[in-house]
């Protein structure tokens, strides 16, 4: 199969896997924007994604991307260093023109599905799979089954600890050195770039990556200082933390 | 009339392709600016000579930017600092008095070291040989206009023509990917009408010779084309790319 054994290949999966994973970060980041407008509102999204078929597809669709993304980058880096050598320059300068989060991407990669991990283990072990767990026979307490989609409490119970706040900004502004290189990148590897192209792409890709990560950012700043529809809910819930 | 320097030079020496290189610091005195990197490196060999001392390795042939063969990894740059430019037409002027100069061979996989600054480039003939040429009898000069190609696309050709195959992009890519190479070598054939024939043949065999001779996977960092003494554009890698994917899925 070709997108396994040609170099070219191998980076078609990381683009196409990579440009999906950005459609989701857009849908993603638009609907936790309705949590500063209305917590109630945010809260009927969190019902609509709960544990129905369409959404588990989605999750396990999605999960595939990732666990594909995450183990082709592994596979094309030690392919990368092996086809650089053991021998290192003793000087190395980086060139005009190469951005450092493109020499970087597997680091940030890594420090993105870490912070996945965090966001799994704060929002999806307490929604989705405890309402999945339940569906399927097991005890689950039902103080979690009550809240499954309360995710406003959620937002405002994480983000109003400055630990987990400062950890998310970190993720976040990882993901967006990340995307600055990742959205022209796929695009040039699908081969759908040239010399004009390429200047629309790099702005296309600088936007998008800003425009999700203030997205989420401004979800952050509104859950930890208590703004919009969330300084509402921080009073209706006091002591959650 | 340029100034004359003296300079620290840190030159990796090394027997032969099995044997284990070090640096080796000269003192080199009162080198005229307007003396070529490589005449700079005659007159160490010279010395060395002169002392009874084995010369350095280096590859060098037309001295003058249009062969290909001079290599060298300058401080940190293959072909050195200057942009646009080879190795055999970089000056000492670049330099500054007491400048410690570190010269390197280009480190690839794909490049072994044969002995101190000469690398093994068959690589890349062996990739030309895999599907780098038109092997239908085109005739002689067609007649000017009867085959009209357009100027843009004459040009974008030309310029991935260019391409005098240095290695300098794997020296430069922290992949040892030889995909700046290898698309410009597909994109001069892919653009004209006589190479469109084989385009898809051609771009599949390049690749796998590629891949097989364990060169790495673009990652588009665009180092390549910054350091490219011809200044190919990675236009011609999106050419690839695109030539590539159609390529395998009319399979």
């Amino acid at each position: 199969m070709w997108l396994s054994k040609s170099s070219v290949g191998r980076k078609v999966v990381m683009s196409v896997s990579g440009a999906a994973l950005v459609l989701f970060l857009l849908f993603h980041m638009s609907m936790n924007l309705v949590a500063i407008f209305s917590a109630e509102g945010y809260n009927m999204i969190c019902e609509f994604l709960g544990a129905n078929w369409y959404a588990l597809v989605a999750t396990a669709g999605l999960a595939a991307l990732v666990v594909l993304h995450f183990v082709y980058a592994f596979i094309l880096t030690m392919q990368n260093r092996k086809a650089r050598g053991s021998q290192r320059y003793a000087v190395a300068e980086r060139p005009k023109g190469v951005s450092w989060a493109s020499q970087n991407m597997l680091v940030l990669g890594i420090i993105v599905i870490l912070g996945m991990g965090l966001h799994l283990f704060n929002f999806w072990a307490k929604m989705q799979l405890p309402e999945v767990l339940h569906m399927m026979g097991m005890d689950v307490e039902p103080n979690v089954m009550f809240n499954v989609s309360n995710g406003s409490a959620y937002i405002v119970s994480t983000f109003s600890c400055p630990v987990y706040a400062a950890l998310y900004v970190v993720w976040l502004v990882a993901l967006w050195f990340h995307l600055t290189h990742g959205i022209w990148s796929a695009m040039q590897t699908l081969g759908v770039n040239n010399k004009v192209w390429f200047c629309r792409w790099k702005m296309i890709g600088n936007v998008v990556s800003t425009i999700i990560v203030l997205g989420f950012m401004a979800v952050v700043v509104a859950g930890y200082f208590g703004m919009g529809a969330l300084g509402k809910v921080a009073l209706d819930c006091g002591a959650c933390c | 009339m340029d100034k004359n320097i003296s300079f620290t030079l840190k030159v990796w020496r090394q027997r032969g392709p099995k044997a284990k290189g070090a640096f080796e610091t000269y003192q080199m005195k009162d080198i005229p600016g307007d003396t070529s990197f490589l005449e700079m490196l005659d007159i160490l060999n010279e010395q060395l000579v002169n002392e009874n001392k084995e010369p350095i390795a280096f590859d060098h042939d037309c001295r003058e930017g249009i062969c290909g063969m001079c290599s060298l990894y300058v401080n940190g740059h293959p072909h050195g600092p200057a942009t646009g430019a080879t190795t055999c037409q970089l000056y000492m002027r670049r330099f500054k008095d007491g400048d410690t100069i570190t010269v390197e061979p280009w480190r690839s996989a794909g490049f072994p070291v044969i002995r101190d600054l000469m690398v093994d480039r068959t690589a890349f003939d062996k990739i030309q040989q895999a599907g780098g040429y038109v092997s239908i009898n085109t005739g002689g000069m067609p007649d000017a206009n009867a085959i009209p190609i357009g100027k843009d696309i004459a040009e974008e050709a030309m310029d991935a023509a260019a391409c005098i195959g240095c290695g300098a992009c794997v020296a430069a890519c922290k992949n040892g990917s030889a995909m700046l190479f290898v698309s410009a070598k597909v994109s001069q054939f892919a653009l004209l009408p006589q190479g469109k024939v084989e385009a898809k043949k051609r771009v599949k065999a390049m690749v796998a010779k590629m891949d097989e001779l364990g060169f790495g996977n673009c990652t588009n960092t665009r180092a390549c084309e910054a350091e490219c003494p011809k200044c190919v554009s990675i236009s011609n890698i999106a050419r690839l790319n695109r030539e590539f994917i159609k390529a395998k899925l009319k399979d």
